[in-house]
């Protein structure tokens, strides 16, 4: 008993040691050490996750999207549609469509670092519709069929999305099923070595444009969990009708469709890996699917900061800035301080994932907190902004607009609170 | 002419940067600041890459005089299609005061070296908008310039360059070896796409000092002060001419 007291005593006295009451200073090897000296912040040498090829990637896209995209993002905002075939060929020849796809379809085989590098920078396009269409046709049509479908699959729907020859869409979400994936009704019945479709599907992000559409589709009668197939369906079949573009409140420039499915046939080799698992196969791709919406808005929350800081120095109010009221000047430093956390998380899974980790917890928070600090920053941002805030004429009310989708859409945040309970066993049990 | 051809490629602050003076009015502000390959630069890499594609030249040899992040735009060069870089490092105060002069110095004593057929130069930096690089390594070689080229084409043993001048185009045959300088029409630089930019990062990078090509950095030129442009005033409005003419006597324009 006196040994432990005399060992605690010790271990304490070694704590005091360094911040002696008597003025000791800290212990010290290297009294004479040079003081320390800060590399120039321009430096890109010691990023978390990123190298050089990464930041070449950033530089080269962001030359294109400031050529080819920027300039007409009003436009075709105005227009509630964009040329996808056009702007994903360009992307497609640049390599930016098959980052993390493999190599013998066109991809470069990169791990998905490389994909979070090109949501980043997708995040300085003016509008948040076009980067998730870009985001379908890249990391969620498509990443299914690169890991589980066949090579003569791969070849006519896989090679052609990535080199940006064809559109794709991805056919999950129902108008009676959105976050209940698993009571999607449309079914693929099995007749000889076809299935016949019927049913429809909603939200379908590039779906007045698809050339083909990645189907989810209940193809047997079994659990709700094992009973569904991932199938490539070409959207000029016989029976697939666009119902309608929807009008949405933000999202302008993406095409968002309602689609039917009539009598729709289909080979039976269509459908992608195993029939029965493509529930699976769906949950697989949501961890990279979320980080990648994380990434993408964090680059335009940054912007919309700089922006707001660019408004609010040159707009007067009682005879000085806007901007040097405190209100405004600490309150766009506690948004700046929340997106550096959210960043510091993305690059946190991101580095746990490409090394081979699970990290749906990780993923499932930080696209909670995407949608939550998108709210709040383009709120109160907008509210700095003002009366030119409200106008349509800036970026802000776009966002706020735009922004709006995070919270609900991929995964609203109650599946993701959901999720984080789930591996927070927190959940009632049953 | 199958030879070499060398291309400057200069770091610079991106151009759609908003521009800070430092505190001490010893220059602008670089730190933390965005910098990207000069435009003119990329125009030149461009033809370079087009020169060999079309199998008038050889090999394309990248050059960047400067500090350690010089290489990024030596890499993005890379990236663009040239086949290795030379990463001259200037640093410190040796690159506050690197100049045309010194740039010109160490280009014609790498041309020499590498026995390079052709100097391909953007025809200006967009932060010190010299001009001066390209005439001066020109004329240290002793060689044909043809600057301010919008259309550049290699026949047998000569080069025909457009030059755009103030009074339109001048088109001139000069002989090889030569110096040229691209003009904002001479192309359009392509996007250094993925696949590209990976196979980059196998191309070398040779790191070569000044002293090492015999070359003093000792500039002839000392900043004084930098200071920004004076504030454009409002304008005034005036009903007739003599208004006008009263006006302009009165603050002493006239």
């Amino acid at each position: 008993m006196r040994a432990l007291r005399l060992n605690l005593l010790f271990n304490s006295r070694s704590l005091y040691k360094l911040t002696s009451l008597a003025g000791v200073r800290p212990l010290s090897e290297h009294a004479s050490a040079k003081p320390a000296t800060f590399k120039p912040s321009d430096t890109t040498a010691d990023h978390l996750i990123y190298t050089q090829e990464h930041f070449a990637l950033k530089e080269s896209l962001r030359k294109l999207i400031d050529q080819e995209i920027n300039p007409y993002v009003d436009k075709w905002e105005a227009e509630r549609t964009f040329p996808a075939h056009k702007i994903f060929k360009i992307l497609g020849n640049a390599g930016f469509l098959g980052v993390s796809k493999p190599v013998e379809f066109g991809g470069l085989g990169l791990d998905f670092s490389y994909s979070v590098a090109v949501a980043e920078e997708l995040g300085n396009i003016r509008c948040g519709g076009i980067p998730m269409a870009i985001g379908v046709q890249s990391d969620m049509a498509t990443p299914a069929l690169a890991r589980f479908g066949s090579d003569q699959l791969k070849k006519e729907f896989l090679l052609p999305s990535i080199l940006g020859d064809k559109v794709a869409c991805l056919g999950v979400s129902e108008v009676g099923a959105g976050s209940d994936v698993s009571s999607i009704m449309t079914k693929a019945v099995r007749k000889g070595d076809e299935y016949v479709i019927n049913g429809g599907k909603m939200w379908t992000t590039n779906g007045t444009q698809a050339d083909w559409m990645c189907l989810l589709a209940n193809t047997s009668d079994g659990p709700p969990h094992k009973n569904k197939s991932l199938i490539c369906l070409p959207m000029n079949l016989p029976g697939v009708h666009i119902a309608r573009k929807i009008d949405k409140m933000g999202m302008w420039s993406s095409d968002t469709a309602e689609v039917f499915f009539d009598d729709v046939h289909v080979p039976c080799k269509n459908v992608i890996g195993q029939e029965g698992l493509g529930f699976t196969y769906q949950m697989l791709q949501f961890q990279e699917e979320r980080l990648w919406a994380v990434a993408n808005v964090l680059t335009t929350m940054d912007s919309i900061i700089q922006e707001t800081i660019g408004y609010t120095r040159q707009r007067k109010i009682f005879k000085q800035p806007v901007l040097y009221h405190q209100t405004v000047h600490f309150r766009l430093a506690e948004l700046q301080t929340e997106v550096e956390l959210l960043r510091s998380l993305l690059y946190r899974a991101t580095a746990m994932y490409i090394k081979g980790n699970d990290v749906t917890k990780l993923a499932s928070m930080a696209k909670l907190k995407a949608g939550r600090l998108a709210r709040e920053l383009s709120d109160s941002c907008l509210q700095f902004w003002g009366g030119m805030g409200y106008t349509s004429d800036v970026l802000v009310s776009r966002f706020y607009r735009d922004s709006r989708l995070i919270s609900i859409g991929a995964g609203a945040d109650e599946v993701m609170l959901g999720i984080i309970c789930k591996y927070m066993d927190t959940l009632p049990k049953k | 002419m199958s030879g070499r051809v060398l291309v400057g490629v200069k770091r610079v602050i991106d151009y759609a940067v908003k521009i800070r003076v430092k505190p001490d009015h010893t220059g602008v502000v670089t730190d933390g600041v965005k910098h990207s390959m000069n435009p003119f630069c990329e125009i030149a890499v461009e033809e370079a890459v087009k020169l060999k594609e079309k199998k008038l030249i050889k090999e394309v040899v990248a050059v960047s005089c400067g500090p350690q992040q010089s290489q990024e735009t030596i890499r993005t060069a890379l990236a663009m299609g040239a086949d290795r870089g030379i990463h001259v490092e200037v640093s410190g105060k040796d690159y506050d005061s690197l100049g045309p002069l010194q740039v010109s110095k160490i280009l014609a004593a790498l041309a020499k070296k590498e026995e390079a057929q052709l100097i391909i130069l953007g025809k200006q930096a967009i932060d010190d908008d010299c001009n001066q690089t390209g005439q001066m390594t020109a004329a240290l070689l002793d060689w044909p310039q043809g600057t301010f080229a919008s259309e550049v084409s290699l026949e047998a043993e000569k080069i025909k360059v457009v030059r755009e001048i103030d009074g339109g185009l001048e088109t001139i045959k000069i002989n090889t070896p030569a110096v040229l300088t691209a003009d904002l029409r001479l192309n359009t630089p392509r996007y250094a796409t993925l696949p590209n930019i990976m196979k980059a990062k196998k191309k070398k990078i040779a790191n070569v000092k000044p002293a090492d090509l015999g070359v003093d950095l000792t500039s002839r030129l000392e900043v004084l002060r930098v200071d920004e442009p004076p504030q454009r005033e409002a304008g005034v409005k005036v009903e007739t001419v003599e208004d006008l003419v009263a006006k302009l006597k009165d603050t002493g324009k006239i």
